[in-house]
């Protein structure tokens, strides 16, 4: 994916800070994070519960509950021009149109009182002017692109009467419904039984082959994130730190948070017989976002860290052309 | 056809309610102190044993409760609810003159109520901490403890004295001249204190309601996707929130009615209005009986027609309920 290198990023976002005023004080929630989404990309989003990968993919939709969340610094650069300069009318029009979002929960997600045939067809009407007659019509197609039967009849129902998987089909087509430039997938599998969950999989596959769509799939599965991603961002506590190739990430991890949250993946044994090493585990937790000291927020956990980690934040170093990680060890030219 | 089988359930369940609300109107008016015998012979001037006598025969009082009873319900049956002591007419015509002043009366204020209660609770809840919110909450426990009648008087005396805005009391001007307009016109003048006093109670509970659904349903994760979708503030908040923070409202305002058409019978005393309510009151104060028990009667009536039109609003804004039979 080096070839990609060169282009122009359709999306960029860089040192983004956003911070929560909570009771126990200011919570850094999101720390200079940086990342970026060539054109028909795949990007994964991996990490802990809490590590702020739905805050990230709020912000690129400037859909921060605000107050008490709010955005302090940073650039979200959008084919060249920073979403966060635009004001809110420019910032709907990119909602849903160049930007769209799929979200955890297709129980939730979709609103009660409304068709489901009706809930397509308003981001049509909004984006693309058409008719109600018009946007009704293309709702239904909408419906059959991602796979749901009888369409005609299912754009009447509502929400309640469609099962878990045909939601979440129901929110892809929403999503897909204006042809965004960039779709941004929140963990769309995690609330779906597992047979669901590969259906969902092969149709957001299906539809980056078909569309050009760039694709940010935030997710827990790290089998998706081997099959659907080009390149992988590792986030903890608010902070990147590791980002680069998928196979780079996969086989080679360079920080240890990385290191371990995939020996946490069970491993399918090809050889059952043989004695197989217990599932491993990163000790402790993720530490309190209003506490976090000045040095690395891995080190409390770590098990190379050394003194330095604790009185100074590493920076990103560059361990490969495309292949970047915030730890110590790195700089220190002491590779774990 | 889910629909027809639903509204046949319906109407037996309230005619079973109107029978119950017959029989129970009836000993409750009869379990009251007071004898009817001797409030007709006090409006007839003198009181001999003879007369009274001579009354209660008259008027069936001297039969035993249960045919009373009897007699009662076999009348009303055929719409006969008996004569009025007190009013020499026939009760049925009584409450037919005055139910329509009592019903432009409750519409308007549950109209009114709901509509403006609402409107402020989706203002307020655009600003939870705003001086709308704070208006709704003062408003909402002035609402909740102030009396509906002294209410009506301080309106009276700031709009009808102080400054003679709107008039005191009654439903229209009967010097005045003119069409049908001119007195539609005056109708609606007359109409706008008592409504406003009469809905005030409800709009504060209404509006506090509608403020604390709303909140509720702004955090939910649908307009969580309709901001995401581009939709304009104003319609994530009239149109994906709203849709959905009103259905509490429309029960709790199905389940007031009742409490509605009772504060309606304040209200028309303070103001003279010429709906049921005085006409409950004058009777009440006469120990008119046959008009006590009519009204109760066509009020519960109305009470529970509205009930079931609240269940067909329910199926209509809330699909969940419609499709699921
Ligand atoms: N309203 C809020 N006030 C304060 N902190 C918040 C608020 N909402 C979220 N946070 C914090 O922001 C951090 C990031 O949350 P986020 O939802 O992005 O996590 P996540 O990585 O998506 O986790 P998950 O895998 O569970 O979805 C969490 O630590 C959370 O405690
Ligand atoms: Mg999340």
């Amino acid at each position: 994916m080096s070839g990609h290198q060169t282009d122009r990023p359709l999306l960029q976002v860089s040192n983004l800070c956003v911070e929560f005023r909570t009771r126990d004080g200011i919570a850094r929630v999101l720390d200079e994070v940086s990342l970026e989404l060539q054109p028909g990309q795949t990007l994964g989003i991996v990490g802990e519960s809490g590590c702020g990968k739905s805050m990230t993919a709020l912000s690129i939709m400037r859909l921060i509950p605000s107050p008490p969340g709010q955005i302090t610094a940073g650039e979200v650069r959008l084919a060249g021009e920073d979403l966060l300069r635009f004001d809110e009318q420019r910032m709907r029009d990119i909602r849903g149109k160049d930007i769209s979002m799929i979200f955890q929960e297709p129980m939730t997600s979709l609103n009660p009182v409304f068709t489901v045939g009706d809930q397509i067809a308003e981001s049509l009407r909004l984006h693309e002017g058409l008719s109600d007659k018009e946007a009704a019509a293309r709702a239904v197609k909408m419906l059959k692109a991602v796979g749901i039967p009888e369409p005609q009849a299912r754009a009447r129902e509502y929400p309640h009467q469609l099962s878990g998987g045909m939601r979440q089909r129901v929110m892809i087509a929403i999503a897909l419904a204006c042809g965004p430039k960039v779709i941004i997938a929140d963990e769309p599998t995690t609330a779906l039984d597992v047979t669901v969950q590969a259906q969902i999989f092969d149709l957001l596959r299906d539809l980056k082959e078909r569309t050009s769509t760039a694709i940010i799939l935030i997710t827990h599965d790290m089998g998706a994130i081997a099959e659907m991603t080009d390149r992988v961002t590792v986030m903890y506590a608010g902070r990147v730190v590791e980002e680069g190739p998928v196979e780079a990430i996969l086989d080679a991890p360079k920080h240890p948070y990385t290191q371990g949250l995939i020996a946490c993946v069970p491993q399918l044994d090809p050889n059952p017989t043989a004695e197989r090493p217990p599932l491993e585990e990163i000790p402790g937790v993720v530490p309190a976002l209003t506490r976090l000291g000045k040095g690395c927020a891995f080190a409390p956990r770590c098990k190379y860290a050394f003194e330095r980690c604790d009185q100074e934040a590493p920076r990103r170093v560059s361990v490969d052309a495309d292949h970047r990680a915030a730890c110590w060890l790195l700089e220190e030219g002491t590779s774990a | 056809m889910q629909i027809l089988s639903m509204l046949a359930r319906r109407l037996i369940y309230a005619a079973i309610l109107v029978f119950a609300v017959l029989i129970l109107n009836f000993l409750l008016i009869h379990l009251a102190p007071g004898d009817p015998a001797e409030v007709i012979a006090g409006e007839m001037g003198g009181a001999t044993e003879e007369v009274m006598a001579s009354i209660r025969k008259a008027y069936g009082l001297d039969r035993p409760l249960h045919e009373q009873l009897g007699v009662y319900l076999g009348k009303t049956l055929q719409g006969d609810f008996g004569q009025s002591f007190f009013y020499n007419a026939s009760v049925t015509s009584l409450i037919l003159d005055r139910i329509g002043p009592t019903l432009l009366l409750v519409t308007t204020a549950l109209l009114f109520a709901i509509g403006m209660g609402t409107l402020l609770g989706v203002i307020a809840s655009r600003n939870p901490r705003g001086i709308v919110s704070n208006v709704v909450t003062v408003l909402s426990i002035v609402g909740y403890s102030a009396p509906i009648f002294w209410t009506g008087i301080m309106l009276i005396i700031l709009l009808a004295w102080v400054f003679p805005i709107f008039p005191i009391s009654n439903m229209r001007d009967i010097t005045l001249e003119g069409g049908t307009f001119r007195h539609i016109l005056d109708v609606a003048h007359h109409l706008v204190l008592p409504a406003f006093t009469l809905g005030i109670v409800f709009l504060a509970q209404y509006s506090r309601l509608t403020r604390a659904s709303m909140l509720e349903v702004l955090g939910s994760d649908y307009v969580r996707t309709a901001r995401a979708k581009g939709v304009p503030e104003r319609s994530v908040f009239g149109k994906h929130a709203l849709r959905n923070a009103i259905l509490p409202v429309v029960t709790i305002a199905g389940l007031q009615f009742g409490s509605i058409v009772s504060g309606a019978v304040l209200v028309e005393t303070v103001f003279n209005w010429p709906g049921l309510g005085t006409l409950a009151f004058q009777s009440i104060l006469a120990r008119d009986y046959p008009t006590v028990l009519g009204i109760l009667f066509f009020s519960s009536l109305i009470v529970i027609i509205m009930n079931i039109v609240t269940d067909f609003l329910y199926r209509v804004v809330d699909p969940r309920i419609r499709t699921s039979g």
